[in-house]
């Protein structure tokens, strides 16, 4: 099955252009573009699993090494098109329209840290693994029936391929012809469950053939490979050809939260072998060396507005008013229930009665 | 002023009701879809659905693939996304594969969103034993459900309630798991308004007035203790108030109080199990608001805390109209 689902890419470790096919495409300012979103989202995640480590955030789900995964994902996408993505994929939600301070925000344990700008369909996280497959699903056939050509993308890791609601996502999908793109990210463990106690299929990108619909599988790491091939399945999504399963095959350097420890179940020196190897912001700076792009001086000017804007994040999230604890009544329903009501109004007055 | 003589009325079942409690308002709203297993040609196991997907089209009577939690997953991508999707789950006992779905999503998008976005969508569920059924079909559990934060849940007991709690339901802006008891599907036919109308969400309903008893009861088990209640006034001049909560949550705590306060005693009757059923949670009403107007301890007539039997032994589970009489007898001779 590996023979029937190549990895496809356009650009190897080495940075060599290996596939030519989009190389007029891949213009000094998508190359930059690109570049600019994958180092901005590593130095938020760096930056984020600092914060944790210095209890300024809670636990926190890093992604150091899945960049272009998600960024070239998500860069494919086009505004009014849905995101339904997991816990871990910021750099995602981040290159769609979320704001850092948003994406820091829920990781301080609040829930406006769930709440999309205006206009953009970033759904919240999703906690349970591969339930908002379904829910890309309906939110694809939604804007099917609306006879808009609007698309989703749903993120899932290679452990949500397990899960049940992987299978019905799909296959409603498949059966509904649902514009949806199914994103995976193959990074070869669920937390320590590797892939080969995972599944005993060669790829997740095969399991398409079970539904009669397209599935690719492409180098996680290589940005334009990813973006050309999500592209690709949006645009087939948007002309009403229905959905594509992506298989993203990359590799995380981290661990799968900061409350784990990846050194009981994983090979470490592997993953610093496999950065030098196959980093996804590596592999651009030496194909813009190939092309005579390059600048130390530029990247360094991209890196200090990175942390700039990072510390700008830091400390509006820091400075971001306390929680209010209407927000635990006053969302549950639009109108609140006789229960909720009394419940609200019995713990405001004994929170009254405390400082008074 | 219409009055009710103008009111043009059809008599019909239960779930006859709910067809047109559908039908009204797929009518009225190009936005109201239903989804489920066997609901479109086949009209539904029960017909619930029966000839809506000729009026209507496949397209919004959707016949999807089996698979609960998928139909649920897929309902709350649509219901965020503009429509208002009604989910048919063919038996509330096969929800389970479901319930994360409804649990981890569609009863806390709201909130966690800060109601950016919302789930209106129905789930609805033919529920409770005594029509013979294979295992696990005759399950009756609507506590899983009143206990789950962010959803309403919903129990018509005849077809004039079916169809304006359905519209309601439809209508309101929040998920509503709405349970219909199989056991009266067809056993009543009562007069049902053409119209549109709604019946509130979260008011109860006087089914007979009295004075020396409260009984409580929702779904089939309104009928059950009807006959209870008819034979031990009749028999022994114990004026009962008969009271169909309709909405498990939220419960009408004013309708439970006021009758409690009247009368002195209470019976609660359901067909769930008895240990953690919403049964505890009309008596925590009772407690909090007419604790000193209690003659004697309230009594609950349930399910027992087992799996509801094989059919050969389900009468034997369910409450039974002896049952209940011999509750309210204890209460009023307490």
């Amino acid at each position: 099955m590996e023979k029937e689902f190549p990895i496809k890419q356009i650009i190897d470790g080495n940075g060599n252009l290996i596939d030519s096919t989009f190389g007029s495409e891949i213009t000094e300012e998508l190359l930059k573009e690109l570049y600019t979103k994958m180092l901005r989202a590593r130095t938020l995640d760096r930056k984020s699993a600092n914060l944790q480590r210095q209890g300024r955030i809670g636990t926190y789900a890093p992604f150091e090494g899945q960049e272009a995964a998600q960024v070239g994902s998500a860069s494919a996408l086009e505004k009014g098109d849905w995101m339904f993505p997991t816990y871990r994929d910021h750099a995602a939600t981040l290159t769609f329209g979320h704001s850092l301070s948003t994406i820091l925000l829920y990781w301080k344990g609040r829930v406006e840290g769930c709440v999309p700008p205006e206009g953009k369909n970033i759904f919240p996280p999703a906690v349970p693994i591969a339930t908002q497959l379904p829910h890309a699903t309906g939110a694809a056939l939604a804007e099917k029936r609306k006879g808009s050509d609007r698309v989703s993308i749903a993120y899932f890791g290679d452990g949500a391929t397990s899960e049940g609601d992987f299978h019905e996502g799909l296959n409603f999908a498949s059966v509904f012809k649902a514009p949806v793109v199914f994103f995976n990210q193959n990074n070869g463990y669920a937390i320590s469950v590797p892939i080969e106690k995972q599944m005993n299929s060669k790829t997740i990108a095969q399991k398409s053939v079970s539904y009669d619909i397209d599935g690719v599988r492409v180098d996680g790491n290589d940005v334009f490979a990813v973006y050309f091939e999500t592209k690709k399945a949006i645009e087939k999504a948007r002309k009403g050809e229905g959905p594509t399963l992506i298989e993203a095959v990359t590799w995380r350097y981290g661990a799968h939260t900061t409350a784990d420890d990846p050194t009981k179940y994983r090979d470490q020196e592997l993953s610093a072998e496999k950065r030098k190897l196959t980093d996804p912001l590596l592999r651009i700076e030496r194909y813009m060396e190939k092309q005579g792009v390059w600048e130390e001086g530029w990247k360094a000017q991209v890196q200090k507005q990175c942390e700039e804007e990072i510390e700008k994040a830091v400390v509006e999230m820091e400075a971001y008013p306390e929680a209010d604890v209407n927000d635990i009544f006053d969302h549950v329903f639009e109108e609140p229930t006789w229960t909720i009501k009394q419940q609200k109004e019995a713990f405001l007055s004994m929170k009254r009665g405390e400082t008074v | 002023m219409k009055t009710m003589a103008d009111v043009k009325t059809n008599k019909l079942t239960l779930v006859q009701a709910v067809t047109d409690g559908l039908r009204t308002m797929m009518k009225e709203h190009d936005d109201v879809l239903v989804l489920g297993e066997d609901v479109g040609k086949n009209g539904g196991v029960f017909r619930a659905t029966d000839g809506l997907v000729d009026e209507f089209g496949e397209d919004r009577i959707v016949d999807t693939p089996l698979a609960e939690a998928g139909i649920i997953g897929t309902s709350i991508g649509l219901a965020i996304n503009g429509f208002r999707p009604v989910a048919e789950m063919q038996f509330l006992g096969f929800i389970y594969p479901a319930y994360e779905q409804i649990m981890t999503h569609a009863s806390r998008i709201r909130t966690r969103t800060m109601s950016r976005f919302n789930v209106p969508m129905v789930i609805r569920a033919p529920y409770g034993a005594g029509i013979r059924a294979p295992e696990i079909h005759s399950d009756s559990v609507e506590a899983l459900f009143t206990h789950m934060p962010g959803i309403k849940v919903v129990v018509p007991s005849n077809p004039y309630d079916a169809k304006g709690l359905l519209i309601a339901s439809i209508e309101d802006p929040d998920p509503v798991l709405f349970m219909e008891p199989m056991r009266s599907y067809r056993s009543i036919k009562s007069d049902v308004p053409e119209e549109k109308y709604t019946v509130e969400l979260g008011k109860g309903a006087k089914v007979t007035e009295g004075d020396d008893v409260t009984v409580i009861a929702w779904g089939n088990m309104v009928a059950v203790a009807q006959k209870a209640v008819e034979k031990i006034e009749k028999e022994q001049g114990v004026s009962c108030e008969l009271l169909d909560l309709r909405t498990l949550y939220p419960l009408d705590k004013d309708i439970i109080a006021e009758s409690v306060m009247k009368t002195g005693r209470a019976v609660i009757v359901h067909e769930a199990p008895s240990t953690g059923g919403v049964g505890n949670d009309v008596l925590s009403i009772i407690n909090d608001n007419a604790f000193l107007y209690l003659r004697a301890p309230v009594e609950k007539v349930a399910g027992f805390d087992t799996p509801i039997p094989f059919f050969s032994l389900e009468e034997d589970y369910l409450p039974t109209p002896d049952r209940v009489l011999k509750s309210i007898e204890n209460v009023v001779t307490f």
